[in-house]
């Protein structure tokens, strides 16, 4: 019995041990993106350029903790967030450096990246409104602020006030219609709520076609992976849904978009991998990945859009320079506090 | 703890090493906790006083009626099924002993995924009640699963086990001596129960229910996936929504004042009480036979937990692992290697370092090594990533030190030596589930009667021999019921092995995370299926050790 634990756990040290081996050539990764929605990129990288990635994955602010933290003798030369708040946090925490590459600056368009090109956009993810077909008339919809009307009293679904997309899109709202207005259209907003936020955005899909209520604030690649879900029940409720892109009136400012997007760190020891990776996730092949594979739409124009969501056409896009949304941030949660936004 | 009667040879052994190593070792293990303390006194207090004004009452009132609701389930669920396991006999009894265990390997985040693709207004089961119905939303009734008293359920059916394992470990010491005496006084079987068999296992229950509690203050999963907020969520909201680590870790010092409150209550309440068994418990076969309906319902009763605790999500949980998944690839191998040898080193050093603390405080029972003993086991009720936060901010301390002196030394820079490796993950490990350890080491240890010792003494053995031929053999159960706990929370821990983790290296729970994070459920269930499954071995090693002693 000793004789095995013995053994066990060298074996065991060991193997955990070898896992921190680094090759010479390679690029170090904090992902916020989770695993499976970045690996198969990286490998495809290394293939391509022999340079390796090392990933670790995690929430967004874990990661800035811990860049923050180890400082400049963070082995990271890389940071991926899935929110444009979080890079201006990481801006202005200073973890990260500003690149230079005329490739980047060409690609992407400048309300996605940041002016002193800290930081990059990868892909971009829309905030809508979906309907029930049949109980709902997409007439009777227009804009954001148009859900506080009392028209939809007990018919909205949305999810919880710390999800950070329903956070960003209060912060975009702020910064246009100032913070008084926000405040009330926020507090309206509770008042139409059809049941206490419950559950991820796929759940408020589900609940609209239950029935549970009319209308959802839902991001567009949840519903794209309804849409292509190989599970029959998951495509009848995509059937009964309808997507309505809001605030496209003439003038108007667009459906709000958040990202996922890539800075340099400022510990970074392998700056020119680092910047090739980014050049790599920017490349047409990779656009055409997350749409793909993630139903999320290109940064790069000229890609295609997802294959789900093609039918729901081409949108504007709400074109806050997206630091805005970091520097709102805090704001727009203390307000979702003190409207009983849970 | 005041073991004060157990402690006849102290001082005298000359092991007043054992006290200086204890003590260091408690305040490296409490350094994480004095971290996140410390930020008491920084920072601004805007934010404080926002939350103040807007949510703290309530997710202090959320907090406290789950704590409240848990106790009610955990002690419903864990306490009857261990009298009657016990001391009674029904039809599979041996098996619903060991069964009764099995909901300790089914992590609280996975059984809420489970009971809410199941029970849902669109899930399978309200979808046919509608079809078969023609009813639709609103017209009929039925629960919440995603709601302050679900989440009461989902904990508690997880849960239970350590009150379970607690109450019935003391029920079997007693068991034939108290029904004796039961009998010899004229108690009917129910008296028996609520006259003796309850009142002597209390310290033990007691501790099954801390332990519980401390379990569900640390829980994020659930209530964040239920959208209940309580103070957990909050530090979670306050770190993430308003970017301030201070803030969060002032709210979690709020937090460690209502464990620490718990604590004391705890040992409160066992202040007069300490009792010894007779060394080996003697067993008996006198068991109280229940017949006919009594037996089915005793069997009905413990089937109860079972079946809603194990049977039904692991059901669920293969279902989609089966039909609705990606499935399973080559990586998992590597995963559930990585999860196993982490928990495995873990529960090795855990419950090393209990076994020293809680000899150090059975020896040289001094105020200052109980309150170091006491504090190192806080760690327990906080969540993962909030000791993540403070085992990172004193390793990269550490580190940078280092690295200065290195550079200062030999002009070359080198990298983290520790942050981020596996060293600082099985620290945090340690850290967060020494209270586990340390209660059943400590519970063992109080079981052996210091005569016994003494005896041992008198008898010419030096204190090693007195541990290896004395206390060895009468703790292993103690160590192996430590072990095994630490072993399946570590396979179920989960954010700190996020934050911790060094590059390229996944565990079972981290790939389930991160599936049912992005709200694919059914692609999360092979991950989790293997967690429940991994987490079963030591589950079932554990009742077999409990089953030997019956």
């Amino acid at each position: 019995m000793k004789k095995t634990v013995c053994s066990l756990s060298i074996l065991a040290a060991t193997s955990v041990i070898a896992t921190q081996a680094f090759a010479s050539n390679e690029v170090n990764l904090y992902s916020a993106r989770q695993e499976s929605l970045i690996l198969p990129l990286l490998e495809n990288f290394t293939e391509d350029t022999g340079i390796a990635v090392n990933l670790i994955t995690g929430s967004d602010d874990q990661l800035l903790r811990r860049l923050q933290v180890e400082g400049d003798a963070s082995p990271a030369d890389l940071f991926i967030t899935v929110d444009a708040g979080r890079l201006h946090r990481a801006k202005e925490a200073g973890v990260l450096q500003p690149v230079e590459s005329d490739v980047l600056n060409e690609k992407v368009p400048s309300n996605l990246k940041n002016s002193d090109n800290y930081w990059y956009s990868l892909s971009q993810r829309a905030r809508v409104i979906f309907y029930a077909k049949d109980r709902v008339d997409p007439a009777e919809l227009s804009r954001y602020e148009n859900l506080a009307d009392s028209k939809w009293k007990g018919r909205l679904c949305i999810r919880s006030s710390g999800n950070i997309y329903n956070q960003s899109l209060v912060a975009s709202m702020i910064e246009v219609d100032g913070a008084a207005n926000t405040q009330e259209w926020i507090n309206g907003l509770v008042k139409n709520f059809a049941r206490p936020p419950v559950g991820g955005d796929t759940d408020q899909l589900k609940a609209v076609a239950a029935g549970e209520c009319d209308i959802a604030v839902a991001n567009t690649y949840y519903f794209g992976r309804l849409v292509n879900s190989k599970k029959a029940e998951d495509r009848a409720i995509a059937e009964k849904l309808g997507l309505f892109w809001p605030n496209q009136g003439k003038g108007d400012r667009g459906a709000h978009v958040n990202v996922s997007g890539i800075g340099v760190t400022a510990s970074s020891e392998n700056k020119e991998n680092a910047v090739k990776l980014i050049e790599y996730l920017l490349s047409d092949k990779s656009q055409t990945w997350y749409a793909e594979v993630n139903n999320e739409y290109p940064v790069v124009r000229g890609n295609p859009f997802p294959t789900s969501l093609v039918k729901y056409g081409e949108f504007k896009s709400d074109q806050l320079n997206l630091t805005k949304l970091g520097e709102n941030n805090r704001q727009a949660v203390e307000m979702m506090d003190i409207a009983g936004w849970k | 703890m005041s073991n004060n009667v157990l402690t006849a040879n102290s001082g005298k052994t000359g092991n007043g090493w054992l006290k200086g190593v204890s003590i260091a070792l408690s305040v490296v293990l409490a350094l994480p906790i004095l971290v996140i303390l410390s930020h008491v006194v920084l920072g601004d207090a805007s934010v404080w006083h926002h939350l103040v004004d807007t949510v703290l009452f309530g997710y202090i009132a959320n907090s406290l009626y789950l704590m409240g609701g848990v106790t009610f389930g955990v002690l419903l669920l864990g306490v009857p099924t261990a009298w009657l396991t016990s001391v009674c006999v029904f039809p599979g009894h041996k098996w619903i002993a060991i069964a009764l265990l099995l909901p300790l390997a089914v992590p609280a985040y996975i059984i809420a995924y489970t009971y809410t693709g199941l029970f849902d207004y669109a899930g399978p089961i309200q979808t046919f009640i509608r079809d078969m119905t023609g009813l639709g939303y609103g017209e009929y009734w039925f629960f919440k699963v995603r709601s302050l008293p679900g989440a009461i359920v989902m904990l508690s059916l997880v849960l239970y086990p350590y009150v379970y394992l607690m109450a019935r470990s003391a029920f079997l010491e007693q068991s034939s001596n108290t029904l004796e005496v039961s009998r010899t006084l004229g108690y009917s079987n129910r008296k028996a129960f609520f006259k003796l068999g309850l009142p002597l296992a209390r310290p033990a229950i007691v501790a099954g229910v801390t332990l519980a509690l401390m379990e569900t203050l640390a829980d994020y999963g659930t209530v964040q996936f239920f959208g209940v907020n309580t103070f957990t969520t909050g530090i979670f909201r306050t770190f993430y929504g308003f970017g301030d680590a201070v803030a969060a870790s002032q709210l979690a010092s709020i937090l460690l004042v209502f464990v620490t409150i718990l604590i004391v209550l705890e040992r409160y309440s066992r202040r007069k009480i300490r009792y010894h068994s007779s060394g080996l418990s003697k067993v008996s076969n006198r068991k109280i036979h229940l017949q006919g309906r009594y037996g089915i319902g005793a069997l009905i009763f413990c089937l109860v937990p079972i079946c809603f605790g194990f049977l039904f999500p692991v059901l669920q949980l293969a279902y989609w692992a089966f039909f609705d998944s990606i499935g399973l690839d080559k990586s998992f191998f590597k995963l559930a290697w990585n999860s196993l040898s982490l928990a495995f080193i873990a529960s090795l050093l855990t419950v090393s370092c209990a076994l020293l603390l809680a000899y150090a405080s059975r020896l040289f029972p001094s105020k200052s090594v109980d309150t170091a003993v006491s504090v190192s086991g806080l760690g327990y009720a906080l969540p993962g990533t909030i000791i993540a936060i403070g085992v990172i901010i004193p390793f990269a301390w550490l580190d940078h030190q280092i690295i200065d002196a290195v550079k200062a030394l030999t002009g070359d820079k080198i990298g983290l030596l520790m942050s981020g490796t596996i060293f600082a993950l099985l620290f945090a490990y340690v850290v967060r589930f020494m209270a586990v350890s340390l209660g059943a080491v400590q519970s063992g240890l109080g079981k052996i009667k210091p005569s016994l010792d003494m005896a041992g003494r008198s008898l010419g053995l030096t204190p090693v021999g007195v541990l290896k031929q004395i206390h060895v053999p009468l703790l292993r159960g103690s160590v192996l019921t430590a072990l095994l706990i630490v072993f399946v929370d570590v396979l179920k821990e989960l954010p700190a092995t996020l934050i911790l983790r060094p590059f390229n290296f996944n565990t079972l729970a981290v790939r389930a995370f991160e599936l049912a994070s992005d709200e694919r459920l059914a692609d999360a269930a092979p991950a989790s299926l293997m967690i429940v499954l991994v987490g079963l071995i030591p589950v079932i090693l554990l009742s077999r050790s409990i089953a030997s002693r019956t």
